[in-house]
């Protein structure tokens, strides 16, 4: 912050030149960042300081509660020898991969498809993003009745004669996750094709009957032309969907509960089990620094990136 | 666009078809859960063991809606979700409201008022936007307990406020962007303050803002169970913390249409929301990705 003096020249709005020595004046030109300061100070103390606390609790030995007795690292040496923690980390693994991969196949498809002036273009948008709408948990209790073998799915295409039809992936842990992937993708793929047609509507005609005249087939001028262009929407997409994917912690607990077992178990829902039901604070928080960690590494270079645009647009 | 498949020959038109019937199934795919949801919560209990998802009921009934709205049990009491379908919206307006006004007022410092250091604030407060609240859980629960808020709505209207200002300031700061320094400058020359310029020149050109970031928080915040469930109590839960405990109650035999109403009640307010102002929801949605 600079003195009240010189802030006078830096908090004028763009373009004036006459500064007024008046106690007004200085007032004004203090308001912006008056404004600002309470924003400012709850940024600071909720997200960064709270972050800096919760590590602080990673280093130590709380358990029920939270206590300052430092062990150093233990917590995530423990967490590493967690076999919990790592099926909950490889769930992240796979779900994230396959969330992020089916929602850009999905919704870039679908945006393709929509491109090609069809006529109720607009109810169908409706009908592809609404699931967006939804709250994960809603999504979750729905999937849940749906691939419920009992009543669901299973029984229902059981029901038109496929006597032997299995579709129990709720009930056995090596595919409990999986399940996650089907919800999670029906709830978000609408969304990437509303970024992927909004990018598509964004590319410049000339560039396409460019390449058309030099007789290049349609696939082949989206693969080769179309998609270059929408570098910026996948990466876009992949760096809100790693960030869904790493959140995730309603859809888990509404669809399996992490089950069975703790087969399906992700990051979020293992911190939340540590920290709030199980009475290992110190290792709940270590859960959490790392998950701060992941979202950190994807994190960094999108903020650069953005930065970066922004300057030069 | 030249780049449409366009029906000059049959082939063409064949291709045509195939893409109509590509995009209604997925329509369909994407309808099905909705279309189980709402013929389950109109079936009598008999019905749903009989029959299977996409039958129609042959008794509809509303029953199932009026027991969870009233009579369902969600965990130890059993007076139904409309007490924490209330308690959303009493979390909800507020926090929405509170958190747009305050993103307006920080988005307009951020670009008329420009001072040394706005970049940095504002890149430090968009970084609220993308933490996993799971990192600030612990210390939040022991901080709503030192202020007296925990387990009340007071204390969930103050989290959501709280990690809510990170997105409407983003929505704000790029919508005053783009509004000309010029308008301000000319206000300022003839002496207006910075309350004065907010009101009379700001805020007349922000409807469409103020929509996009209303509409944003509200289904954020009435979708959320994270914080409601780290930090409700039992009376003051959000509706998604009593849906998901109205399915887990097992006592008895499981009431699948009861359920079923219960989710859609819990849907239905984001629902009518995305149905009424869709655009703007779309908006929001990609606000802070693809626009920047």
């Amino acid at each position: 912050m600079k003195s009240v003096s010189t802030s006078g020249d830096a908090a004028r709005p763009v373009g004036v030149a006459v500064s007024r020595p008046s106690v007004a004046g200085h007032l004004q030109a203090w308001l912006p960042k008056l404004v600002l300061a309470p924003s400012v100070v709850i940024s600071l103390c909720f997200v960064y300081g709270f972050m800096l606390w919760t590590f602080i609790l990673s280093l130590t030995d709380s358990r029920m509660l939270p206590n300052y007795d430092f062990v150093g690292f233990a917590q995530y040496a423990r967490l590493m020898n967690n076999e919990r923690w790592w099926v909950a980390a490889t769930n992240l693994g796979v779900f994230g991969a396959l969330f992020v991969g089916l929602c850009l196949v999905l919704g870039a498809g679908l945006a393709i498809l929509l491109d090609q002036r069809i006529r109720r273009e607009g109810v169908l948008r409706t009908l592809y993003l609404y699931p967006m709408a939804l709250s994960f948990i809603v999504t979750g209790v729905v999937w849940k009745w749906l691939l419920n073998p009992g009543l669901g799915i299973q029984s229902m295409v059981r029901g038109w004669g496929f006597e032997s039809f299995t579709f129990d992936w709720l009930v056995d842990p090596n595919m409990a996750v999986y399940t996650l992937v089907i919800a999670a993708v029906w709830q978000a793929s609408g969304f990437v094709m509303a970024l992927f047609l909004a990018g598509l509507r964004g590319i410049d005609d000339s560039i396409l009957k460019a390449a058309q005249l030099d007789g290049a087939s349609l696939p082949r001028v989206y693969w080769r032309v179309v998609m270059p262009c929408l570098r910026p929407v996948v990466f876009s997409a992949v760096m809100i969907l790693s960030h869904i994917a790493i959140k995730s912690f309603d859809l888990v607990v509404a669809l399996t509960g992490g089950g069975p077992g703790y087969s399906s178990d992700l990051p979020a829902t293992f911190m939340y089990a540590h920290a709030f039901t199980r009475a290992q604070i110190g290792m709940g928080s270590a859960s959490a620094i790392l998950m701060l960690g992941g979202v950190l590494a994807i994190l960094v270079p999108y903020l650069y990136s953005e930065l970066r645009s922004r300057r030069h647009g | 666009m030249d780049n449409v498949i366009r029906a000059r020959t049959p082939a063409a038109r064949a291709w045509r078809l195939l893409l109509h019937l590509v995009l209604i199934l997925a329509a369909l795919w994407y309808l099905l859960p909705l279309a189980v949801m709402v013929l389950t919560s109109l079936k009598p209990l008999d019905e749903i063991g009989a029959g299977s998802l996409l039958t129609l009921p042959d008794n509809p009934t509303l029953a199932p809606w009026l027991k969870a709205w009233g009579s369902a049990c969600t965990g130890m009491r059993c007076d139904g979700v409309s007490g924490y379908f209330w308690n959303s919206f009493a979390i909800v307006i507020p926090a929405v409201v509170i958190a747009t006004l305050i993103g307006a007022l920080n988005g307009y410092a951020l670009t008329k008022w420009r001072f040394k250091g706005a970049e940095l604030v504002f890149a430090m407060m968009l970084f609220g936007c993308f933490i996993p609240f799971q990192v600030i859980l612990l210390p939040m629960a022991q901080t709503l307990g030192w202020l007296g808020l925990s387990s009340s709505r007071l204390g969930l209207i103050f989290v959501h406020v709280v990690f809510g200002i990170a997105f409407t300031t983003l929505f704000f700061r790029n919508f005053y962007v783009s509004i000309p320094d010029e308008l301000v400058s000319a206000a300022k020359l003839d002496g207006a303050g910075f309350f004065r310029i907010f009101w009379r020149i700001l805020l007349p050109v922000s409807k469409p803002i103020i929509v996009v970031s209303v509409i944003w928080q509200f289904t954020q915040i009435w979708n959320d169970f994270l914080f409601g469930v780290a930090f409700s109590g039992h009376d003051t839960q959000p509706v998604t913390v009593a849906l998901n405990n109205l399915v887990n109650t097992s006592t008895g035999v499981k009431e699948y249409n009861v359920d079923m109403a219960a989710a859609m009640i819990a849907a239905l307010p984001t629902l009518v929301v995305y149905v009424l102002a869709g655009k703007y929801f779309v908006r929001g949605l990609t606000a802070g990705s693809v626009k920047g």
